[in-house]
């Protein structure tokens, strides 16, 4: 994009874009479900700070990686200690 | 038919921004600025103008308010002062960078410290690089005119800037003049309903002030700057349209018996009164001097300044503002640097002089010539000298 291409003032005549902003790229470390442990009570999903987490079609959850910037909140918030973060390797 | 009445400047200038019929105005009051929003509250409160008046708990809200009603969609007028620019400058910047047509008067009054209320260009200076257009007034009618031609410039769509009016604080603000106020059917036909561009609209959502990263941020600064700079033939040509109604046509910068001058005095603001007093009492006794005024201070004017300095031996500039451990006053470094690339430029001679509010008379002008002249001789022209200071 260069400087021409600008609105005046840097206007965004597009709402709700920042949707694409793909937050996950900030992550160095990747939140995972033990199925075992889960007891399906959805905090990790009511915790996660980007609304990254979402309802699998068998009621557990995971995380969406384009936005989970693995922050580690669902893990501190988790009742039964279900989910760990492992590191990125790609 | 228009009307000449004696008043104070800043009725005056509250008289312009009523005829403009603004939508909003926040403002916190500072001396002296101060009679500029009391006057406007009282339109507001007596149902002579139909505003928003939205009294603010600092400056930093006001101009923050002002974002938010021009982002609106609204006509915003604020003014401030010193200290109060100060407070305020953090949201000054990204007004501009927004692009938000909010017009401000600059009562210019010294920075703190010592405190002081009085008049010079310090606070001005303070926010040079802050993007908006910067022009100067040297009299109540000058304050009137450039006001009004400031809302009609700022929302112009080629331009889409804040406007910034310096007023001298006290020397105009607070002094008695007779002054042209134009009848309400003359503005209309000059100063369009605003019609902004983008707005912050429910129905129609966009995002303003988002954030860039490293990868943009660059390109919004070169598309800020250009826009700054193309401002500048849309400012002359709206100047031109009120000279055609009002028969008083402002001009970047202007001059005062150049014509075969040798020397020229450069001043902003109020002091090109008295420095054309002086200047005519230099001419009788046969001294080849006169007057460059720097009307437009953002964007710079370098064309039109070659133009009006082309021939002439020696620029005498009166700064109002000093840069501690700089290359000069701001006016004079801007000069110098302006000159750089003649083949012949005048040599530049600059006096840091007028600082909050102590008087520069005609004999002043008169004594810097003189001293200018020695400096010259002595081949001693770098730098600045502080004019008056006791030694």
């Amino acid at each position: 994009m260069t400087w021409k291409d600008l609105n005046v003032g840097c206007v965004i005549t597009e709402a709700g874009n920042a949707a694409e902003y793909k937050s996950g790229d900030w992550r160095s470390m990747r939140p995972v479900w033990d199925k075992e442990r889960c007891i399906q009570c959805g905090v990790c999903y009511i915790f996660c700070p980007d609304a990254a987490i979402y309802k699998t079609e068998d009621n557990y959850f995971e995380a969406d990686l384009y936005y989970c910037k693995g922050c580690g909140i669902c893990v501190k918030e988790c009742v039964t200690g279900a989910i760990r973060l492992v590191e990125e390797e790609e | 038919m228009p009307k000449r009445v004696g008043m104070e400047v800043s009725i005056g200038a509250s008289e312009a921004v009523r005829l403009a019929n603004v939508d909003a105005i926040a403002a916190y009051p500072i001396t002296p600025q101060t009679h500029i929003v009391e006057h406007l509250s009282e339109f507001v409160a007596n149902g002579e103008l139909d505003a928003e008046f939205i009294p603010v708990e600092s400056e930093h809200s006001a101009m923050s308010v002002c974002c938010g009603t021009s982002a609106a969609g609204a006509r915003t007028f604020t003014c401030t002062s010193s200290q109060g620019l100060a407070l305020m400058s953090e949201i000054v910047f990204i007004a501009s960078a927004m692009q938000l047509p909010i017009v401000m008067i600059l009562a210019n009054r010294s920075l703190s410290g010592p405190l002081s209320i009085w008049n010079d260009h310090t606070d001005v200076m303070l926010v040079r690089d802050c993007g908006w257009i910067q022009a100067f007034g040297e009299n109540g009618q000058e304050i009137f005119d450039l006001t009004l031609c400031a809302f009609k410039i700022a929302e112009d769509h080629r331009v889409l800037l804040p406007f910034m009016v310096n007023m001298d604080g006290f020397i105009l603000s607070h002094v008695i003049e007779p002054i042209e106020i134009l009848d309400q059917e003359t503005v209309d036909s000059f100063l369009p309903v605003y019609n902004p561009l983008y707005r912050l609209d429910p129905d129609n959502p966009v995002t303003m002030g988002a954030f860039a990263m490293p990868d943009l941020y660059t390109e919004t600064k070169k598309a800020q700057d250009e826009r700054l700079k193309a401002s500048l033939p849309v400012i002359e040509e709206i100047w031109e349209e009120y000279g055609k109604l009002t028969g008083r046509t402002y001009h970047p910068v202007e001059t005062y018996k150049a014509e075969g001058a040798k020397t020229l005095f450069v001043t902003m603001g109020s002091f090109g009164e008295t420095a054309s007093t002086a200047v005519d009492a230099m001419r009788e006794d046969g001294e080849p001097v006169g007057l460059c005024k720097i009307r437009l201070w953002r964007p710079f004017p370098f064309q039109a300044f070659h133009e009006a300095v082309k021939g002439v031996e020696t620029l005498i500039v009166i700064d109002r503002a000093t840069s501690y451990g700089g290359p000069g006053g701001p006016v004079a470094a801007e000069i110098r640097s302006a000159l750089y690339t003649l083949d012949t430029p005048p040599k530049v001679v600059d006096f840091i002089a007028g600082l909050a509010g102590r008087d520069v008379a005609p004999g002043d002008y008169k004594a810097m010539y003189h001293r200018a002249q020695e400096k010259i001789a002595s081949g001693d022209i770098a730098g600045y000298e502080i004019y008056g200071v006791r030694d």
